[in-house]
Parts: structure tokens; sequence; C-alpha cells
């Protein structure tokens, strides 16, 4: 299918989040989107699956000019999308997931299992995408979950497939297996949409990149083209995109984790017995797929999960199952997995937020009456030094961007004297320059002596940073590497294989 | 990045064409108005007669109209001059110098009303501002209100000591009734609202038994009346007895609290951790707010603000307690959550909140007085107040108006399961 895309606009009051956005799919292409977070890509596809209208603009498919009002329209179209967070019912079947609410039926009104997994069958054997049609979706890896909901929408005859950063969730060896279906899914005849803002990927599997920054197209690129070029484009100046670090020299000992149990939620064992050292000026990059456990573990690390047993001792001091506060006026500086959750009142001025586990400190606070010359004082001096784009100290966190937000809690953590630093994904969601960013404030702490464990499932963050890489996998350390491992090993061990199994 | 770009200055229409909280709040008081006409027109049997006529001949569609306008006019004449002024006595006192305790009474019963509900209702509101709902504020103020009353009549010493040992008694009462649900809170996650709500039925119960039993029962009465408070622990009228006026020193306790609330919820870091627990518990955790010790203080202050407002009702309308001490329409403790809502949780909010309560409440018995609609029709007026006032959006829609740029004003908690 050829789909063409001419003059898309739209407009979110001021906002224009769209600005004439004009792109061609041919058939059997693998086409491109790349932006940063907010540039449009979204919006983009929303427009195109009928879930927003486009102010001005139109869709052309096989050179017909279509209006789509609704996202059954978009489907019938041949248009078919695999959102970033899977629409799939977990207790229910492979198959059952697959024909949900075109189920094949038999006599009074039941559904016809037999022909729903034949047809499963059918499909997964002329796309390459195995897969059982008789799994429980809940059991399956997300890379697995992710074939269903691709087998889903050719199901429904879908020439045109939209991927909304389908990497977001997969080891590297998923993403290769990813890859591979692309491939013969285009080799087949389908033209897929391939939205993301990594850099990696649209080189090894792009044949025509669009950039898009800001809602406007800024150009388009061949595969070739350098990551640094695609990235300049994709944020607008230059950037660099390694980290530069001083050399490697670890002091003593900080952290030490010993044989630590955590439960989650559901009260199964999380965290299965993990020890890791670090020391000063030493960043740790702990490695894994999301859902290992990771947050857990660091959730019972800052005192806001119990620690079944095992003991956690920051510069010699016991501080297992301290409260909150007390791990903070241990010295422990958290960057919080989900910022917006956990990290930030988004309601409340960005400089009470750059106090907010500090509204009691000298000179914040004088006898429980807070000093506000004080904290604005502070808050001033901080939004230069991090160089936090607001209107004012006063404005809500709300009305900052993403990588701004991060930046308050990043000058927060990090102008509180610590002795440790424990980073949750500390540049999830943000654009190429934020992280550059963040990175950079890590790194030049570490050289300063500070230690700091910084969880991330993305490879590329884990490697830029880590002076050693920890891999969790089910709760369990898989390794201890060093950054200097081939990308494969590392994500042999995320997907569980054993030190000697993964080569290292 | 465009959002370092300075905000537009912005007209004064514009400013006020945006929904921001204090348009929405006076549209919604005009829609309530409105509302109530409606009410008024379509309940009236005058109005429907003179509507019934024009069924016979056009010709009655002016008088219709008349009659409709009059009835509604006289209504709403009579809830201004029964809670402000009537602007002809005024006029004859202003002339003549006399008559002032009779122009001023509207005014002074308005403050009277207003002033505990201003208390209880800053209660509710610091509940709110941390995430709380405090359900029980008129049981934790009948409490109070028994317990400043037992101090007030059973003990006796001289005014100094005894109007703040009164007091004071209010607020513990309160705390301690408060306490309670907020400590089952804290420690077993029993849901607040459940509990407190649950709690006003055992102090009525309580109420009733404490007004029948000896100690405490008024000497020489079969009947649910608890002992008369002495003078030497009631707050007097300001403008002495003679006067009739009922405004009494409570509206400087009310002021008083209003300062407190002011400085706990803007100025101090107690109140910063409140604030932060109700607009994002789990980032108060991360912060290390302990949300046991945020549960356990909110309810011991909202309590004690109930509990004193209960005792300020006591010590400066009737000096004594009976069985039917804050039951229906005198139970401020529940109009102090729609108080709450309407003055958005901030003590300044929460007064002129207070104030238009009590006048609809004031003027609406001065309106059935005189013209026969019945006081419901106050009531109406400030559901549909209140209604508007908690769905910005509705205001939004009807007037046409504009989203109001994002402001650092929290307005509401977060909902049950929180």
């Amino acid at each position: 299918m050829q789909l063409e895309l001419r003059g898309m606009t739209k407009h979110f009051g001021s906002l224009t989040a769209n600005d004439h956005i004009s792109l061609t799919v041919e058939p059997g292409q693998i086409h491109s989107l790349l932006g940063e977070n907010g540039a449009g890509k979204s919006t983009l596809m929303n427009v195109l699956f009928g879930l927003l209208t486009p102010d001005e603009g139109e869709i052309v498919i096989n050179g017909v000019v279509v209006p789509i009002h609704d996202s059954g329209e978009a489907v019938r179209r041949g248009l078919g999308m695999v959102h970033q967070h899977f629409m799939l019912v977990p207790v229910f079947t492979v198959a059952e997931n697959v024909v949900l609410g075109f189920e094949p039926t038999k006599s009074l009104d039941r559904i016809d299992y037999r022909k729903a997994n034949d047809e499963i069958r059918e499909l997964s054997q002329r796309f390459k995408l195995e897969v059982d049609p008789e799994a429980i979706i809940e059991n399956l890896p997300v890379g697995l979950q992710q074939r269903v909901e691709i087998l889903k929408a050719l199901s429904h005859d879908a020439e045109l497939l939209i991927l909304d950063e389908p990497t977001a969730v997969l080891t590297p060896q998923e993403i290769d297996s990813l890859m591979e279906i692309m491939r013969s899914l285009a080799a087949a005849g389908k033209s897929i949409l391939f939205i993301t803002h990594k850099l990696k990927e649209v080189k090894e599997i792009a044949d025509v990149i669009t950039v898009i920054r800001q809602g406007r197209v800024v150009g388009t690129a061949e595969p070739t083209a350098s990551e640094s070029m695609l990235a300049s484009m994709m944020v607008g100046r230059e950037v660099q995109l390694t980290v530069e670090k001083s050399a490697y020299n670890p002091g003593e000992e900080v952290l030490e984790i010993r044989d630590l149990v955590v439960l989650d939620d559901r009260g199964l064992v999380a965290v299965n017995g993990v020890s890791l050292d670090v020391r000063a000026g030493e960043v740790l990059a702990l490695a894994g797929v999301q859902g290992n456990g990771q947050t857990e573990f660091v959730e019972a690390l800052v005192g806001m999960r119990p620690v079944e047993s095992g003991t956690i001792t920051l510069k010699g001091r016991n501080i297992t199952n301290f409260t909150p506060r007390r791990a903070l006026d241990a010295g422990l500086g958290h960057i919080p997995e989900d910022r917006q959750r956990d990290g930030l009142v988004l309601t409340m001025s960005v400089a009470d937020n750059l106090v907010l586990n500090t509204p009691r400190r000298a000179p914040f606070a004088r006898r429980g009456t807070r000093n506000f010359k004080a904290v604005n004082e502070y808050a001033e001096r901080l939004v230069h030094d991090f160089d936090i784009r607001t209107t004012s100290i006063q404005a809500p966190a709300s009305s900052l961007s993403g990588g701004n937000q991060q930046k308050v809690i990043v000058a927060r953590e990090l102008s509180r004297s610590i002795e440790f630093l424990v980073a949750s994904q500390p540049t999830r969601g943000l654009d190429v320059g934020s992280i550059e960013y963040v990175h950079r404030q890590i790194v030049e702490h570490r050289s300063r002596g500070l230690g700091s464990l910084i969880v991330s499932s993305e490879l590329d963050e884990v490697l830029a940073l880590g002076d050693r890489i920890a891999v969790m996998f089910e709760g369990k350390i898989s390794g201890v590497v060093d950054p200097s491992v081939s990308r494969e090993s590392i994500g042999l061990l995320m997907a569980g294989t054993t030190m000697e199994a993964a080569g290292v | 990045m465009s959002d370092a770009a300075a905000p537009p200055r912005r007209s004064l229409w514009a400013r006020y064409s945006t929904a921001s909280p204090i348009v929405v709040a006076a549209l919604a008081l005009f829609l309530g108005l409105v509302f109530g006409a409606l009410i008024i027109a379509t309940t009236n049997a005058a109005v429907l007669d003179a509507w019934r006529a024009i069924f016979h001949s056009w010709g009655g569609l002016p008088h219709a109209l008349n009659v409709t306008f009059n009835n509604v006019g006289a209504a709403y004449r009579d809830i201004f001059t029964g809670s402000v002024v009537d602007p002809q006595g005024f006029w004859h006192s202003l002339t003549t110098g006399k008559g002032w305790p009779n122009t001023l009474t509207p005014l002074s019963e308005t403050l009277t009303y207003a002033t505990p509900l201003v208390i209880v209702s800053i209660g509710v509101g610091v509940a709110f501002q941390a995430g709380l709902f405090n359900i029980g504020a008129n049981g934790q103020a009948v409490i109070g209100g028994i317990l400043g009353a037992v101090i007030g009549s059973m003990l006796h010493m001289p005014t100094i000591l005894h109007l703040p040992l009164t007091l004071l008694g209010g607020i513990v009462g309160g705390m301690f009734c408060g306490a309670l649900p907020g400590l089952l809170k804290a420690y077993t996650g029993a849901h607040e609202v459940i509990v407190t709500l649950m709690f006003n039925y055992v102090t009525y119960a309580f109420l009733l038994y404490a007004v029948l039993s000896t100690p405490f029962q008024q000497p020489g009465q079969e009947n649910d009346i608890g002992r008369t408070m002495d003078r030497s622990a009631i707050l007097a009228p300001l403008f002495g007895t003679k006067s009739g006026l009922r405004v009494s020193y409570g509206i400087f306790v009310a002021a008083a609290v209003v300062v407190f609330a002011w400085w706990l919820l803007d100025r101090s870091s107690l109140g910063f951790d409140f604030r932060v627990t109700g607009a994002n518990p789990t980032a108060a955790r991360a912060s290390g707010i302990s949300a046991r010790s945020v549960i356990v203080t909110v309810f011991l202050i909202s309590g004690g603000l109930a509990g004193l407002a209960g005792v300020v009702q006591v010590a400066s309308t009737t000096h004594y307690v009976d069985g039917g001490f804050l039951i229906g329409n005198a139970g401020i403790g529940f109009t102090a959550i729609t108080v709450a809502l309407l003055g958005r949780n901030r003590p300044m909010g929460i007064v002129w909140a207070s104030l238009l309560f009590a006048a609809l409440g004031v003027g609406g018995r001065n309106m059935q007085a005189s013209t026969g609609i019945p006081l419901d029709l106050a009531t109406v007026i400030q559901s549909v107040i209140v209604l508007f006032v908690a769905t910005p959006v509705l205001v939004k829609e009807i007037f046409r108006l504009k989203e109001a740029p994002t402001t650092g004003i929290h307005l509401s908690t977060t909902g049950w399961g929180a």
C-alpha cells in the first residue's frame, strides 16, 4: 500500500503539534519516523488513525484521498497499529486476543476456536511469526506479546503497519528478531511506518528516514547518514552522543548490599539474594529488561519497600529498612523511576519541588516556619546552575517539559550533600539534549568522588555510564561485567543466560 | 524548547474571561440565583396562575412576566435585607442616628452564623489539603461543644481563666474525637470517610446521654437540656447585651483561626508536608514524609478546629447544649464540607464562602417569613453554587470561558481510594 500524508496540520490551542507534515510510504518500504519525545509523532499517528481530526491536510491511500474519521475506518482501509503499550487481554489466549471483536462463530453464537487457531497458524507461517495460538498472553515474554499485536493487525488484512516505539520494552535479542520480522513483512509487500527515537535501530532497518522536530518535517535522510547527523537533525543542534568520562579511579567502598531479598506487591520474591558493592567515584550500572526486580530493588534501597532479609550498608552504617526520611538523611540521593509519581508534586512550584525533601533544613525553615527568601534564593541558584528552563521559580512543575522536570529532580538530589546516588531510569522519556545533560551531571559528580548506582533498561545508557555493569534477571544478578564486553553478551545476560554461556 | 518564553501580558478582559477560580465562583453564584429564580417561578402559586392566564389570552403575558419578576425580586430582596442590610432602614439610621441596632441586626445575625462555620470549615479544609476527608467535623464539634459547656457550667473561676479554659476544652474534645479516626486510618488503614461519618452517630448518642444524665443535665429539668454556662465562660456580645445584637467576641476567635490556618498552610513546614501529601502521596513518601504522622496530625488539627467551632457556637449563642445541638439544618460540620469546597480550602476563600452561606441561611429565613417561599430555596441556591463550583467544566461551557493558565492552586483532593 502506498500511503501519502499531505500537509497534515494539527493545533492544540496555541500549540502547533503538527505543522504541514508531508511524507510518503511506498509499498514494501520501511519508513522510519524519527523525532524526540514531544516532536509530534504520536499526534501524527493519532490523526492518521482517526483518533484526532486534523485541522488541515489529507490522507492519500494508493492515490485516492480518503477521510479517516475513526480507528475502525483506519483498520478497514488497511492500516494496522502496534501500540507501545500492548492492547492485549492478559488472561486470554493468543488466538482469543487476535480474533477479539471479530470472532469466527459456529451455531448458537459459540466461538469457533478451531477456526481461530487455524487462521492464526496460517498467518504465523505466512509471515514467519511463530507463536502458539493456545498460549496465554501473560505467560509469554514481551517480545512474543508484541508478535501477537502484529498478528492481530495482520489478521485484519493490514497493508501498512504502524509500529510505535516498538523496541522500548525488548531485550537486544528480541529487538533483532523484531527487525527480522519487519524485513520479512516488507518483503511480503507490507509497508511499515516505524516510529522511534533510537538512532541505531533506524540506521539498521529503515529504507527512508523522515526526521520531525517541533511538529515540522526537518528533512529526510538515508540510513547511511551518520548517527551524529541524525541526532543533530532531531535536536536542532550539535549533540555529543558519547559521555566523556575521566579516568576510572575508584575509592573506598560506599555502598554494600548483601543477600538482599525483597518482595513485590503481590508478596512474591522480586529481588532474590542480590549482593553488590559500589565504590566512591564509581558508577555501577544495573542493566536488565524492565520488570526483573529493579524497581523493587531500588525501592528497598531508599526505604520505600521493606527488606525481607539481607543488609544494606552505606559508608559502614547499616541502613537496612530505614524509613525514607532516615535514608535521605543518611545521605542517599534518589532519582526515582517515575518522576511524576515519585519525584515531583506537579501542582507545586519549581521552588517547592527543589526543596521537596529538605523543607525543614536550615535555612529553608526556622522553628517550623518556612523561610521563603532562603528557599527562593536557593531555587534561583539551582535553576541557573542546572539550566532549568522555566518561566519562573513559582511556575508549577507541571508547566515544565519532561526534560526540565527531570532537571529539577537532578538538581535537588545533587545539590544536597549526599553520600551516594541511586538513579532509576534517569533519562527515560527524555529528549537527546536532556539525556546528554543528565549524563554529564552524573559523570561530573563521579569524578568528584560520588558513588552511584544507575538502573537502566537502555543498553546504550548502561554502556555509556557504567564503570562496571551488573545485569539483573528475574531478581538475581546474572553477571557483573566490564563495559568493554560486547552488547551481545550483555544481551544474553539480560535474557538470563549464565556468564559462561554468555561468553564473558 | 520553547518553555523559556515569558508569558504574554493579558488584558483585563482576557483575565476575567478565563476560568480562574474566582470567576468560576462568581459565575456559579450567578447561576445559583438564576436557578433559584426558576424554582420560585415554577413553584409559586401566584406566578403559576398568572402564566395560566395566557392560555386564555396572550394579553396576559405582560402581567405574567410582571408577577414573575415581582415574586423573584421580592424573594431575593428579602434574602438581602434579611442578611445584610435594609437600605431604607440604613438611610433612616444614618440621617436620624436612631435605630442602629435594628438596622445592624441582619448583618449581626449573618456574622453570628458565619463565625463557627468559618472555624469548622477551615478544619475541614486543612484536612482536604492533605487529601483527607473529615466527614466527622459535625460530631467533633458536638463533642467540643459538650466539653466546653461542661467546663463552662460546672467549673467556676474568673473570666480570664474560665473562657480560655472553656475554649481549650472544646479544642481538646474535638481533637480527641478526630484523633480516633486518624489513628485508625494511620495504623489499620480504615477509611476515614466511613469512620468519621459513623462517629457522628456515636457523638449524637453521647450528646443525648450527656444532656439527660445527672451531673450535666440542667437542674430541675426533665428535658434533654444541659447546664447553662457561667457568664465568665461565654463569648459576650460585641456591643453589649442591651444592643440585642448577637455578634460576639467569637469573631476574634475565628479571625485568629484564619491567621493560624494561613500560617499553617502557607508558611509552615508542617503545612508543606500536608500539601505535598495531599497533592501526591507517593512523592510525599519518597521525600521522607511519614504518611502516618501527617494523617494523625491533620486529624488532630481538623478535629481541634471543629471542636473549637462547637464551643464557639454554644458560648456565643445559646450558652447551653441540648438534644438538638448541631442537628439537621444547624449541622455546620456538614455545611463545612461544601463551604470548604466553595472556598477552595483556602482560609480567606472559606471566610467568603461562610459569609455567603450564612447570609443565604439567615436571609432565607427572612424570605420565608415575609413571602412564604420556603427556606429550602436557600439550600437549593447553595447546592447549585457548589455543584457548579465543583464542576468548573460546566461553567466554562455555559459561559464559553477560555482555559485558565495553570496556576499553583490545587483544588480538589484525591478521591475515595486514596
